[in-house]
């Protein structure tokens, strides 16, 4: 295996191009991607992208690494399972809002309490973007589509929902601050345990109403703002802020035991790595005799 | 037949009646008898009506039988459910200081279970090992394997609470030897007997995918297949294997996929309520080219149907699950040796084709125990077809090559990086909108099933090869098919078995052959439509003569099948 003294942009780059809408947020958050590896100077075989269905989906065909592009709302299972298969990668899984707090929901919340050494960056339109603008689970309430002609209800609130079901790294960030998601992205990947991003990522051709202009007026640094990640009461209170101020940063960060953590069997290699032998069973037959 | 029996313990959910059953089963085992013993239990902890079915003797036991040489019953219900299938003679064993009956009747042998218990153990509770070792006594069987089998079930609970129950099952035992005085006709002796292996076909499935070199499974508790998931996160922990309850079976399936894509041997495990949720899983394996093992514990439907029972009404549907066109492997083993071997298979055949391989059972098959000779390791071979662990730069996961199949590389092993996706892919694995790749895609998916034909399991052709009758079934009936073939041959009917613990890619020119050579064949199924015979003629442009159809949640005896099989023979 040739280990590359250093890594750069260009390693990641691709000849795929991007089939975003131009303009769109999602530009802003490929590159804070590919930023993040580069400062943390991670070559591309040791990185695995797992990704849903959804213009988020899409993100990892843009970056040369590997790739696990699954089901739609069905990273988290893909991801959490790779990272048991082989610890030694950096698994990062993205997805749209649709992805994650809709179709995987249930995911969502169980890898916040399993707390699997992952990062997972939800980028977060508040739309379905790729079926063409229906109301998503984080639409806020009188959001106007096809699909809610009379406005959408009650949203989901993942930040608040993250830090309640045990999340141990609870950030959000936005597309129109690459610099600062890039930081936030590296701290995710550095963050023993489930590493959770929620970036607001305007949709230029449905969301009319979250727009770059609509969040760049209302979005402020929580690092800034003297707020200390370390306090969960401080997090919530944070969490519950949405309209005329919108955080973003650090809400929430812990250390707890990690998921692979409760598998003795994997201490030593990565099971990946390890030789099958069939006649390892034999001790456990006498069982049966 | 000579030299057998068969013992009945039926009792409350709760009572105990699967540690007697079980317990008995063992030492009968130990003692160098064949065993075969089969669970009937409902939907429920405590209360209802449960029974543990044991059959013993010196030759192979296949399956159970309809009547029981001796009853236990540990609640009155169990005499009513049990009383009518007692031989002539026969022997019920109940607590006649506890249970009311309305005088005696033929076969009726009370014995004070838990009066002995207090007195011999010292404690009521240990009822159940005077129950145990009052039926031993019967057999005549040598006591001190019953005894050691019965200490064994308390191992851990301290020397009092062993001790306690040795000499209960001993209190039992001496009763049943001094105060039983009618007829029962049920003396075992011990045999001289290679030490064999008692399991049930979900431990051998197991252990077999454990030896096939599968460390990662994620699973959703369902019945019949959940001890699977509770073995290999106990037991197969020591062998350094994950196992994970999930929230849900769809999470399951992702999260086997997942662990395959990177390059752990892995497995899910569910009935067919929990694979309804994973449909679209395996389309994703089949897509992606992610080799993995589901198996499929099949309890009859739909929805949640008869949670506890069996049925083989799922074949179709693991046929023909998911959105699209693929190949995908079926495996449908009948018996714990048959349950240890393909599980093993699954994995190399999996990674062989790079695609799903589902391995059906079923209630009656995963619940079953049998005394089987120990597996031969030595002989097994593990074989990860085209893996490649040195990826060249310019790797591409789904490159297209003359033998069908695209060399599987796994992320991190090399500086090659590895691109899967669930939407139609190019070579390299990104997106694309081409039809001419897709039509390639298509064809190397679909392709797959052909190439997997090499690696057929073959039916088993059992009985005479050229019969006036030959029955066709698959799955877990094989033990009642082979029975009632000896049996009908017994009764001078020429008479044949035509196993399949493979359904797909279906084994065409083996079934067509065996038809041929028979007379009449009638299709066996414990299913209501006769879905083998469907898939049969949409194979081979065959038909059997006739079914033999059984739906009603409880598996086939061998009577029941050469009772119905005679039709065919005026
Ligand atoms: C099981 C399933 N249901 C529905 C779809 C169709 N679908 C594709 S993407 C999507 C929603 C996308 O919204 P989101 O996850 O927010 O991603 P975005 O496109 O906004 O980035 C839906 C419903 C699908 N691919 N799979
Ligand atoms: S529809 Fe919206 S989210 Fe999708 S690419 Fe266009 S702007 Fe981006
Ligand atoms: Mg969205």
């Amino acid at each position: 295996m040739s280990i590359k003294v250093s890594v750069a942009a260009e390693d990641y780059a691709t000849t795929q191009v991007p089939a975003w809408c131009p303009g769109c947020g999602n530009f802003g958050i490929l590159p804070a991607v590919v930023n993040a590896l580069v400062t943390l100077q991670l070559a591309p075989h040791q990185v695995l992208l797992v990704s849903g269905i959804g213009q988020a989906g899409k993100l990892p065909h843009y970056i040369k690494c590997n790739v696990f592009n699954g089901l739609h709302g069905r990273t988290l299972p893909a991801a959490t399972a790779a990272k048991l298969a082989n610890r030694e990668l950096a698994v990062i899984a993205v997805g749209g809002d649709g992805d994650g707090y809709g179709e995987g929901g249930n995911h969502f919340l169980h890898a916040l309490r399993r707390n699997p050494d992952i990062t997972y960056i939800v980028h977060d339109n508040q739309v379905y973007g790729l079926t063409l603008g229906q109301t998503s689970p984080t639409s806020d309430p009188g959001y106007i589509s096809a699909t809610t002609p009379r406005g959408a209800y009650q949203p989901v609130h993942p930040i608040a929902l993250a830090i309640a079901a045990g999340g141990t790294f609870v950030a959000r960030g936005f597309a129109g601050n690459t610099d600062h998601l890039a930081g936030l992205i590296g701290e995710a990947i550095r963050h023993r345990g489930f590493g959770y991003i929620d970036v607001l990522q305007p949709c230029v051709t449905f969301n009319r109403v979250n727009t770059f202009a609509w969040y760049r007026q209302r979005v402020y640094d929580l690092a800034s703002d003297g707020h200390d990640p370390a306090d969960r009461e401080a997090a919530w209170q944070r969490a519950q802020e949405w309209g005329e101020r919108i955080p973003i940063g650090i809400f929430y960060r812990e250390e707890r035991p990690t998921f692979e953590d409760n598998f003795p069997s994997l201490a030593g290699e990565p099971l990946v790595k390890r030789p099958i032998d069939p006649r390892a069973v034999g001790p456990l037959l006498e069982d049966f005799k | 037949m000579a030299g057998e029996i068969t013992l009945t313990v039926g009792g409350q959910a709760g009572q105990g009646v699967q540690s007697i059953g079980l317990t008995l089963a063992r030492a009968f085992a130990r003692g160098g008898l064949h065993v075969f013993a089969q669970q009937d239990y409902e939907s429920r902890v405590r209360g209802g009506h449960n029974s543990f079915k044991l059959r013993m003797g010196p030759r192979p036991v296949m399956a159970a039988l309809q009547e029981t040489n001796i009853l236990v019953a540990l609640d009155p219900l169990s005499l009513d459910v049990h009383m009518a299938q007692l031989t002539d003679p026969g022997v019920a064993i109940f607590d006649g200081e506890k249970t009311q009956v309305a005088g005696p009747r033929r076969g009726y042998f009370p014995v004070p279970l838990e009066r002995l218990a207090q007195e011999s153990g010292g404690n009521r509770l240990m009822q159940n090992s005077v129950a145990a070792g009052a039926a031993a006594g019967l057999t005549g069987f040598d006591f001190s394997i019953i005894s050691d089998a019965v200490a064994e079930q308390f191992k851990g609970r301290g020397p009092e609470v062993e001790e306690g129950n040795r000499r209960a099952a001993q209190a039992g035992y001496d009763y049943a030897l001094t105060q039983f005085g009618g007829r029962c006709d049920c003396s075992l002796s011990t045999m001289a007997a290679p030490k064999r292996l008692l399991l049930d076909g979900n431990e051998a499935l197991v252990l077999g995918a454990l030896a096939g070199g599968c460390r990662f499974m994620a699973g959703y508790p369902m019945t019949p297949s959940t001890p699977i998931l509770q073995y290999m996160a106990t037991k197969g922990a020591g062998l350094g294997a994950v196992g994970i309850q999930t929230e849900d079976e769809i999470a399951a399936i992702n999260m086997a996929i997942g662990a395959s894509f990177a390059g752990v041997r892995a497995m899910t495990a569910t009935a067919g309520g929990g694979f309804s949720l994973m449909v679209e899983g395996l389309g994703l394996a089949g897509m992606t080219e992610t080799p993995v093992v589901i198996v499929v514990g099949q309890r009859p439907g739909p929805a949640t149907g008869f949670p506890t029972r069996t049925e083989q009404g799922d074949l179709e549907f693991v046929l023909h699950a998911a959105q699209g066109e693929f190949a995908r492997i079926v495996l449908t083993p009948g018996t714990p040796e048959q349950a240890f071997a393909l599980g093993f298979r699954a994995f190399n055949l999996a990674e062989r084709y790079q695609l799903p391989v589902i391995i059906l059972t079923d209630q009656q098959l995963a619940d079953s125990y049998r005394t089987i000779e120990p597996f031969d390791l030595s002989s097994l071979q593990i074989d990860r077809g085209e893996l490649l662990l040195d990826a060249p730069p310019d790797y591409m996961r789904y490159r297209l090559t003359p033998s069908g199949i695209s060399p599987r590389a796994v992320p991190g092993l090399s500086s090659a990086v590895v691109v899967a996706d669930s939407d139609e892919h190019a070579e390299d694995g990104h997106i694309t909108e081409d039809g001419a790749v897709r039509t390639a895609m298509v064809r190397k998916r679909v392709g797959k099933l052909e190439l997997a034909r090499a690696d057929i399991v073959p039916p088993e052709h059992y009985g005479e090869q050229h019969p006036e009758l030959l029955l066709i079934g698959w799955g877990s009936t094989y033990g009642a098919l082979r029975e009632a073939v000896d049996d009908l041959r017994a009764d001078g009917v020429s008479a044949g078995m035509l196993h399949l613990s493979q359904v797909w890619p279906f084994p065409n020119e083996q079934v067509q052959a065996a038809m041929k050579a028979a007379k009449k064949s009638v299709m066996v199924e414990n299913n209501a439509s006769g879905q083998l015979a469907r898939v049969m003629r949409g194979e081979t442009g065959l038909a059997p003569d006739g079914h033999i159809l059984k739906y009603d949640g409880r598996p086939f005896s061998p009577s029941e099948i050469t009772t119905q099989a005679r039709r065919w023979l005026r």
